[in-house]
Order: structure tokens, then C-alpha cells, then sequence
């Protein structure tokens, strides 16, 4: 992991709150792995006072991706750059995605809902060249959610879109789409990206169906490097219950390991 | 290159610039960024006698130019500290400081005893200024004479030198410094952090996961720097400065005002390297006022 200061935005696509930024950090992207984040400093004054986690969306060459929501006043900032712009990015940081063993063959589900779409692309691309069978679920509220339907359909895997008020694709939750499919086709493996509804349903589905998945959780972050202890989520770790680092356990984690809190 | 040493009493510092406990977890996760033995020293995570769970998440919001924290000083305890943690620290040539957090007097006295014994511990700081671990912020800090009372017991129970942190969010700051200077206390750090909440309002819930957290970073400096000059001008023991330093400036304001050392904290999340530039800060400053020690300018508050 390393910081660099002197990471350069090359580009940048944006659709209403959703924004894919191109980013030219040689250093991080030759050692970035799909699943891991980066923090980034959104300017160079004292507030916003903490870096924002981003998970990396994709890798080209030098160039890392990153696709986001705006939601405060840190991604408000940085949906403001343009190319030319520099940032301030530390990373790679956390464990990332495990690819199956013996990958060749194997079918994987990448399932994402809304901005957790995110390190599913990179994932996918990294499957894809281990000669893993991809089939990748995209969903949203509505059309307008999944901005990058047409970026993973110009890809060579398998998509599947849904929208809850059906302006897209199929209409309903994802999970229930993957759930349909995942009937007829069972997967390998199965790696989500996306809100906790969305996680609490598939967790369940995945049991049921008895197929490993693997989850990146979300969370405000301190620092990313461990230090804070400001990340963390409830997860069965060495035979017991605790309160776990997302940024240095995750901040992906096996499904089966993950604790969801009882409902209120 | 100015001479930027500092007198603790019972410890010169190569330079004034601590990280903070609770911002720099066990020291050991800031190895790739910079060079631990280039500070004056630093606070590893505060240590209770047993593993600690921490509190329910979100335990982190961040507000304007602040960070509101409630932790719940989760961490390893001490077995595993003594085994894993503190082999690896002990030989750094820096200033080793051990937070020492209990449930109640006796469980401070547990882990000084516990670890007053081991080579490489420059110092205990004596964390009784917590805002997220009791109802409302219950702390030893909040009062002169249960200050006293730990303070006095602490220090019966080792012969490491101590330093005693204390909490903001008292009517009577100096009285509780006192307290802690006639138990017996080697320095004072102050100041914890300050009692705090944020809500959101779509939902109306807290945005703590423990309603209440404690306040850190640029918002509370000037409080802060207040606290610290009322006491450093009030006590004979060195008082170590704590309060959203950021820059060199930040730090230079807490040694006008009295203090002998400074804590960084939350700086540290932002930038890993907040530390060491600081300290490069501190240095320029010499250089460009002519300044040959930088320990001169403690206390030199002109007030005519």
C-alpha cells in the first residue's frame, strides 16, 4: 500500500448522481487486486477532514476506475474533478476477492445492486481471464440506477438487469432474479456487491442453496489502514463472534461468516 | 537542522510531536508510511486488562472540520498485547507509551502491574478521560477527587513514569489538574476528546451506534489550547497538549501556550504521514525565525 499524492484524473462519465472517474496512479493500480479499496483525500484543505473509501471499479494499464453515488459532501467534491485534476490516493488496501479453486470452468454470479456494482467489474474482468464462466446480475430502483448497463453489456459475459419499478429489464429485486436463475443454473460461487436488503436476502439464498459467496461490506472508514477501528462489522471469526475490521479483514468477507443484526 | 528536543522530566523526547492514542493503533500500522523512530514517541490504543468487544456500529461521524468516535476502546487486552504486540515495539528507539484504560481503580492497577515490569514502556498514560465507554461519559475525569483517587493508586502500583489524561468536559479544568499533581501524577495530557452527538434527521436516529461519542480534530483546537494554557499555567508537572493539531502552527500554539510535548490524533487518519510532517514543519519554523531550540518557545505567551 502506498500513498500517492500525485494521482491525476484522466477522465470522467457521469449520469445524474452516478460517476465513473479515471484515474492515472501507476504505482497503485500495478499492485490492485479486484475487492480492494483506496482512500482518497478530496482536496488538499482540512475539511472534508477524512479521506473517503472508494472500491476500485476497474483497471486499464496505469488507470484505476471508480464508480460512485455522490451521498455527502466528500463525493460531492470529488464528482467535481475533472481531467487534469489531481488526487490524493492511499491504497490498495484490504483483502479483496478470492477466485474459486481450480477456477477454469467454473460459473460464477456477481450479483450488484446500485452503486455496489462497483468492484464487480474488476472482478468480473479477473474471472473472466482465469477461464471462469461469468454471469453478472445489475440491479437498481430504476433504470436511471444501473448507469453502466451498457458497459457490461459490450463485455463478453453474461448480464442480467433488473429494476424494482421494471423500467428495465426484469421487473423486481435482483436477488429475486438471481434466485430464478440461480434455480435453473446453480453457480459455483456467487459475489455481491450492494445494500444490506439486498445482502440479508441473498445470504439466504445462498445457504439455501448451499453455494459459497463471498460479500464486500460498506462502511465509514477512519483511516483504512486499521488504525481507527471505526469500520467494523459483526462477523464469526476463529469459532467466535466479533466486531471486525472492515478496512484490514475486508472488506470482503465469506457470506457464511458475516452476522446480520436481528431485525427491529 | 534545529535542536528540537524536549524535557519530559522523567524523559527528553527527540522532539515534541506524540501520535495519540486511539489514532494510531498499535504503531505497527503506520510502519509502511513512516518511520516510528522519528517521533518523539507515540500512545498505542488504549489497553484494558481483558479484551475489550467496543461498541455497536456506526461508530465513526464525521462533522464539520471534526470526528465524532465511539470506539468503545475495543482492543486486545493485555496477554496478547504483552505477547504479541509489545515484542515489536520495544526495541524502536522512540518513546514507547502504554494507554491504560480500566473499568474500574483496580483494573488500572491490574495493568500497570501487569506491565510495569517490561523493558521498552517509556510511560503509562492514564486514560480516565473516555467519553464512550459509561452512560453519559462517566469517567474518573470529570471530578477532582476520584482524579485523585486513581492517580494516587496508579502510581503506588509502578515505578514507570505516568502520565495523566484528562477529560474536557468539566466547569473546572485546573482544579481536576490539580488533583492529579498532588497524587502524584509525572505530566498531565489533556485534553480526551469532548461529549458529543449527531443525528440524522430522515431517519431521526443517532448517528452513533452509542448515541454519544467524542469529539476530535480541528473543531476542538482553540477549546482545547484554552484548556491546555489555563492548566500549564497553574501546575509545576510538564503538560503534554492534545486537540486537533494538524500543522506545525497547531502544534507551536499548544508550546506558547505552556505545553512541553503535543499529541496529534485525528490528523493521523487523514494523512498516515501527519506525524513526521509536523515534525519537518516544526522544524522549518526554527530555521526561518532563527529559533536554535525549539524548547525556548515553551510557555512564552506574551500577554503585554
Amino acid at each position: 500500500m502506498k500513498i500517492d499524492p500525485g494521482a491525476r484524473i484522466v477522465g470522467h462519465e457521469s449520469w445524474h448522481d452516478y460517476h465513473l472517474l479515471s484515474v492515472a496512479v501507476p504505482a497503485v493500480a500495478a499492485a490492485a487486486a479486484p475487492g480492494q479499496f483506496v482512500m482518497v483525500k478530496v482536496n488538499d484543505q482540512p475539511y472534508p477532514l477524512l479521506r473517503r473509501p472508494l472500491s476500485i471499479h476497474g483497471r486499464n494499464g496505469d488507470r484505476l476506475e471508480f464508480f460512485f453515488k455522490t451521498a455527502g459532501v466528500g463525493t460531492a467534491i470529488l464528482a467535481t474533478k475533472q481531467p487534469g485534476d489531481g488526487l490524493d490516493l492511499l491504497g490498495p488496501l484490504g483483502r479483496g476477492f478470492r477466485p474459486p479453486e481450480r477456477a477454469a470452468g467454473k460459473l460464477a454470479y456477481l450479483v450488484g445492486g446500485g452503486r455496489g456494482i462497483a468492484p464487480l467489474f474488476f472482478l468480473a474482468e479477473d474471472l473472466h481471464a482465469r477461464g471462469v464462466k461469468v454471469r453478472v446480475f445489475y440491479g437498481g430502483r430504476t433504470a436511471a440506477d444501473i448507469p453502466l448497463r451498457p458497459k457490461f453489456e459490450r463485455a463478453c459475459w453474461e448480464t442480467g438487469f433488473a429494476t424494482d419499478d421494471g423500467s428495465f429489464g426484469f421487473a423486481g429485486l435482483v436477488t429475486t432474479l438471481f434466485a430464478q436463475e440461480a434455480a435453473a443454473r446453480r453457480p459455483d460461487i456467487v459475489y455481491a456487491c450492494g445494500p444490506d436488503p439486498m445482502f440479508h436476502t441473498l445470504a439466504g439464498a445462498v445457504r439455501t442453496l448451499g453455494v459459497p459467496a463471498q460479500f464486500s461490506l460498506e462502511s465509514i472508514m477512519g483511516c483504512g489502514i486499521g488504525a481507527c477501528w471505526g469500520c467494523v462489522h459483526r462477523i464469526r471469526k476463529d469459532g467466535r463472534e466479533a466486531w471486525v475490521k472492515i478496512c484490514e479483514d475486508g472488506p470482503v468477507f465469506a457470506a457464511s461468516d458475516i452476522v446480520w443484526p436481528e431485525k427491529t | 537542522m534545529a535542536d528540537l528536543t524536549v524535557d519530559l522530566g522523567f524523559r527528553k523526547l527527540r522532539n515534541p510531536v506524540i501520535t495519540a492514542s486511539g489514532t494510531f493503533g498499535y504503531g505497527l500500522e503506520f510502519q509502511p508510511f513512516l518511520d516510528l523512530e522519528r517521533l518523539g514517541g507515540f500512545i498505542v490504543k488504549g489497553l484494558y486488562f481483558e479484551p475489550r468487544e467496543g461498541n455497536p456500529p456506526p461508530r465513526l461521524v464525521e462533522t464539520a472540520s471534526g470526528l465524532i468516535n465511539a470506539i468503545g476502546l475495543q482492543g486486545v487486552g493485555v496477554r496478547a498485547f504483552r505477547a504479541e504486540v509489545l515484542p515489536r515495539l520495544r526495541d524502536l528507539d522512540t518513546a514507547v507509551i502504554i494507554n491504560v484504560c480500566g473499568d474500574d481503580d483496580d483494573e488500572y492497577v491490574r495493568v500497570v502491574e501487569a506491565l510495569g515490569d517490561e523493558r521498552g514502556v517509556a510511560a503509562f498514560e492514564l486514560n480516565i478521560s473516555c467519553p464512550n465507554v459509561k452512560r453519559d461519559g462517566a469517567c474518573p475525569a470529570l471530578a477532582p477527587e476520584s482524579t485523585y483517587a486513581v492517580v494516587k493508586r496508579v502510581k503506588a502500583a509502578t515505578a514507570v513514569p505516568l502520565m495523566t489524561k484528562l477529560s474536557p468536559n468539566v466547569t473546572d479544568i485546573v482544579g481536576i489538574a490539580r488533583a492529579a499533581e498532588e497524587a502524584a501524577t509525572d505530566a498531565i495530557s489533556l485534553v480526551n476528546t469532548f461529549l458529543a452527538m449527531a443525528i440524522d434527521v430522515e431517519t431521526r436516529r443517532p448517528k452513533l451506534g452509542n448515541i454519544f461519542g467524542g469529539l476530535s480534530g480541528p473543531a476542538i483546537k482553540p477549546i482545547a489550547l484554552r484548556m491546555v494554557y489555563q492548566v500549564a499555567s497553574r501546575v509545576r508537572v510538564p503538560v503534554i497538549g492534545v486537540g486537533g493539531i494538524m500543522t506545525g502552527m497547531d502544534a507551536l500554539e499548544f508550546l506558547v501556550a505552556g505545553a512541553r510535548a503535543v499529541e496529534v490524533g485525528t490528523a493521523n487518519f487523514a494523512d498516515p504521514t501527519a506525524a513526521v510532517r509536523i515534525i519537518g514543519e516544526l522544524d522549518r519554523f526554527c530555521e526561518e525565525k532563527g529559533i536554535a531550540r525549539l524548547a525556548d518557545i515553551i510557555g512564552t505567551l506574551r500577554l503585554a
